[in-house]
């Protein structure tokens, strides 16, 4: 039987490189076509929201900004049992509590995805409010795509490049391009967050 | 250290102080600083919301038919809220009609979320602050089926079933992998469920864990995509065609069936399950009444749920909406968030800038400069503050105030709006009055934590009536063959006018939201959101007012200092908009333990 695979892109695309996953499942979507059996989804910072979606795969591949304390823009690849615990990990995951407690509810009902990977790149910005994705970690969204291609290649999906316009993933007016392009100046719109946001990871 | 009264509350800071951190960047980080005296009672209590959220400024210069799609953002748990207020500020502002089918399939929309919010709140976030886990494995699993029986015909209730749910408990425990339970004060004394009710209530938490899935499909059928739903300016993205086929395309016949019959089953659950898990906690917790705040004093709401497409005023609202202010519940006052004189935030305690800090701001007048200066006797430093001055500014959050007063907003505020005018809202009326009677308590009673919790169970009965109410009005449209979502003749900026302003509000499931647009040039040139946490958790004003988070806070016992139990069960009554996972320092900065917060 065909292996029902979801690939989620999780993160708030408003604070700069915690847009990393959504970036990459709107890349995937894009220029990839799947079978039916894979579902692209754009997780956003939902919480529970995402189980039934969860619950219903064989085959979980999240991509996420991780704070691994790696040098900025590096990728890593993180598979089965070390997901929820790696998102368990003290400020390992940036979204640990909401999706962790996906996986946990998952878990509990016994509907936990048989294969579980994780393709996290390390930030360099968070703190801007309104701003995109760094050079570094950008750089990052086409390696990235590739892990996650080759993981659904082992997965027995098929996928082959688009040549035609896919329905977009995420709304027009928070396509990268024009999200960047609509950006205030920097007079108008503050282009960091506060101090105080320096404060959890102090502590 | 300082002490005055402001609005019948003794603030005290000089006892010892616990600092309860969370840490999270999704919606917004809270912090909550108290005082204990040397009873472990509560003389001091400081809110702070930690975060710069600049949403008004990063929404300058796009446009309006878009500001949907950013504020849907915000949020991982407000966001179609956020979404359906910023749709009716851009329609207000362009005086744009949308046709009733949109009206009802957005009231459905909304009520769905309302009903999918509270049973996760009640279940899964706020439940394990009165449900002791680990006491459950304690439980007789046959005692337990009999408790069920005696209060629900729900038919999972036999001694097996809660022996296999036991077992499964016991098996996540011994594995250490407490999963979703694991933050708990497991064996904390305020505590007061016997092990029978905690094992039921803990096979309520997973059989909610598995329905609550089935709720949001309204959702995704009327709003597209997953898990962002599709909004739009002048109705809703949705096509009807009732002799379609198929999951794909158009609305048809077999999707509103499966709309029913979700609707049908979210009624069975919140009246079988739901409400008779509430009554039965609630009846042992009745004499815990802390955390009223400013409740009993002044309560806001701005209503929703508009019965009559287009028409906003307080008679076509099915929440309703109004104030009460210094307690006197038999005067409502009418409530328009358009007059400069109601509706003011303030800032002399947040990091904001205004030109006279005496003075509040409308929201179309409002300004978000941000100015992160700390008090004299802050402890640590900005990167890593322990202790906030609360006597200069303290929040990233602004102050909010109705002519002048903090107000308490939220289900409590709507369901005693209603409940007070049985006239208008008699189903409010008797499902408060039910509750009040079936667990032998007074009025009063309703201003406190309980009462907040019980307030948001009793809406949900409310609103999965006006679901099916809601879906009935649909149908008859439909087969009348009125078939029309939207309204597109002001779709094109050309048509509109050269500067324009709206409001456009909704009851967030955790309260009053409000958003005020300024169009210019057909961009957005000021956007202002005033939301429910805001109202709630929002610090002092330059009067030394406290908002309703301190307020609830005064005042109650805390049985184990370095277990805040307490503080937790009564900042999650109010269902607070910041899913985070909680740290709690003790004085000299150390963590002591963590928990999970929203």
């Amino acid at each position: 039987m065909e292996k029902r695979i979801l690939v989620l892109g999780i993160g708030n695309l408003l604070w700069a490189d915690e847009g990393f996953g959504v970036r990459c499942v709107e890349a995937l979507n894009a220029g990839w076509r799947f079978g039916a059996n894979v579902t692209v989804m754009d997780g956003g910072t939902q919480g529970l929201y995402l189980l039934p979606y969860v619950q219903e795969a064989d085959c979980l591949l999240v991509f996420d900004a991780v704070d691994y304390g790696d040098t900025p823009g590096d990728l890593r690849e993180v598979v089965g049992d070390q997901v929820p615990r790696f998102m368990g990990a003290k400020k390992m995951s940036l979204h640990q509590t909401g999706f962790q407690e996906v996986l946990m509810a998952a878990e509990l009902t016994g509907k936990l995805p048989a294969e579980l990977v994780l393709i996290g790149v390390q930030p360099e910005e968070l703190e801007d409010y309104g701003g995109s994705l760094r050079d570094v970690v950008k750089a990052q969204m086409a390696p990235a795509l590739d892990l996650a291609l080759a993981w659904l290649g082992r997965w027995g999906a098929t996928a082959s490049r688009r040549d035609d316009a896919a329905e977009a993933i995420t709304d027009r007016a928070l396509a990268m391009d024009v999200y960047e392009a609509g950006r205030p100046p920097a007079d108008q719109a503050c282009r960091l967050g506060d101090a105080r946001f320096l404060n959890g990871e102090a502590a | 250290m300082s002490a005055y009264e402001t609005q019948g509350f003794k603030l005290d800071n000089s006892g010892k102080r616990v600092v309860v951190d969370p840490v999270c960047r999704i919606e917004g980080h809270m912090r909550v600083e108290v005082n204990l005296d040397s009873n472990n009672v509560i003389r001091n209590a400081v809110s702070t919301g930690t975060m710069w959220r600049g949403l008004e400024v990063i929404l300058k210069g796009r446009d309006p038919r878009d500001a949907w799609a950013f504020v849907e953002r915000i949020c991982g748990v407000c966001t179609g809220t956020h979404a359906l207020t910023s749709v009716r500020a851009v329609e207000d502002a362009l005086s744009i009609r949308i046709p009733d089918n949109a009206n009802i399939i957005r009231n459905l929309m909304q009520l769905n979320l309302y009903i999918h919010d509270h049973l996760v709140h009640f279940y899964h976030l706020h439940a394990l602050d009165w449900v002791d886990v680990v006491s459950a494995l304690k439980a007789d699993p046959k005692a337990t089926s009999t408790l069920a029986q005696s209060i629900s015909s729900w038919p999972l209730s036999s001694p097996g079933y809660f022996r296999d749910i036991q077992n499964r408990l016991k098996k996540f425990v011994e594995s250490g992998q407490l999963g979703p339970f694991m933050n708990g004060y497991w064996g904390n004394p305020a505590y007061k469920l016997p092990p029978e009710a905690n094992l039921m209530a803990v096979a309520h938490y997973l059989e909610a864990l598995d329905f609550q899935k089935e709720i949001v499909k309204v959702h995704t059928i009327f709003g597209g995509k997953n898990p962002h739903p599709n909004w739009l300016v002048g109705g809703v993205p949705c096509a009807i065609n009732l002799e379609g086929t198929g999951a794909v395309g158009a609305i048809n016949m077999e999707r509103l069936n499966l709309v029913k019959s979700i609707i049908d089953r979210c009624t069975e659950f919140v009246e079988q399950v739901y409400i008779p898990d509430l009554l039965a906690i609630g009846s042992f917790y009745k004499g815990w009444l802390y955390g009223g705040g400013i409740s009993s004093q002044n309560l806001l709401s701005y209503g929703d749920i508009p019965n009559i497409a287009n028409d906003y005023s307080t008679n076509s609202l099915l929440l309703p909406r109004g104030a009460i202010i210094d307690g006197k519940l038999d005067e409502i006052h009418p409530v328009d968030l358009r007059d400069p004189e109601q509706v003011q935030e303030f800032v002399a305690h947040s990091w904001y800038k205004y030109p006279d800090e005496s003075k509040g701001l409308h929201p179309f007048d409002g300004v978000t400069e941000p100015n992160f200066v700390l008090g004299p006797n802050t402890k640590g430093s900005k990167t890593n503050i322990q202790e906030l001055d609360e006597g200069a500014k303290y929040s990233w959050i602004k102050a909010p105030r109705w002519r002048g007063h903090a107000m308490e907003v939220g289900p409590l505020a709507r369901m005693v709006m209603g409940y007070l005018q049985p006239k208008q809202f008699p189903e409010i009326h008797g499902l408060v009055e039910g509750a009040l009677k079936k667990l032998d308590v007074p009025v009063g009673a309703l201003f406190s934590t309980l009462g907040r919790t019980a307030a948001r169970g009793l809406e949900t009965a409310y609103c999965v009536k006006l679901q099916s109410e809601q879906f009935d009005k649909l149908m008859t449209n439909l087969k009348n063959g009125d078939l029309n979502t939207a309204n597109i003749e002001k779709w094109e900026p050309a048509t509109w006018p050269k500067e324009a302003r709206g409001v456009g509000f909704t009851e967030a499931p955790r309260g009053a939201l409000g958003h005020w647009v300024t169009i210019k040039e057909t961009r957005i040139d000021n956007y202002q959101c005033v939301v429910p946490t805001t109202w709630n958790g929002g610090p002092r004003d330059h009067k030394g007012q406290i908002g309703a988070f301190e307020a609830s806070l005064m005042d109650t016992p805390v049985a184990k200092a370095d277990e805040p139990l307490e503080i937790l069960r009564t900042l999650h009554s109010f269902d607070p908009c910041l899913a985070c996972s909680t740290h709690v320092m003790s004085p000299d900065g150390q963590e002591m333990t963590s928990v999970k917060v929203r």
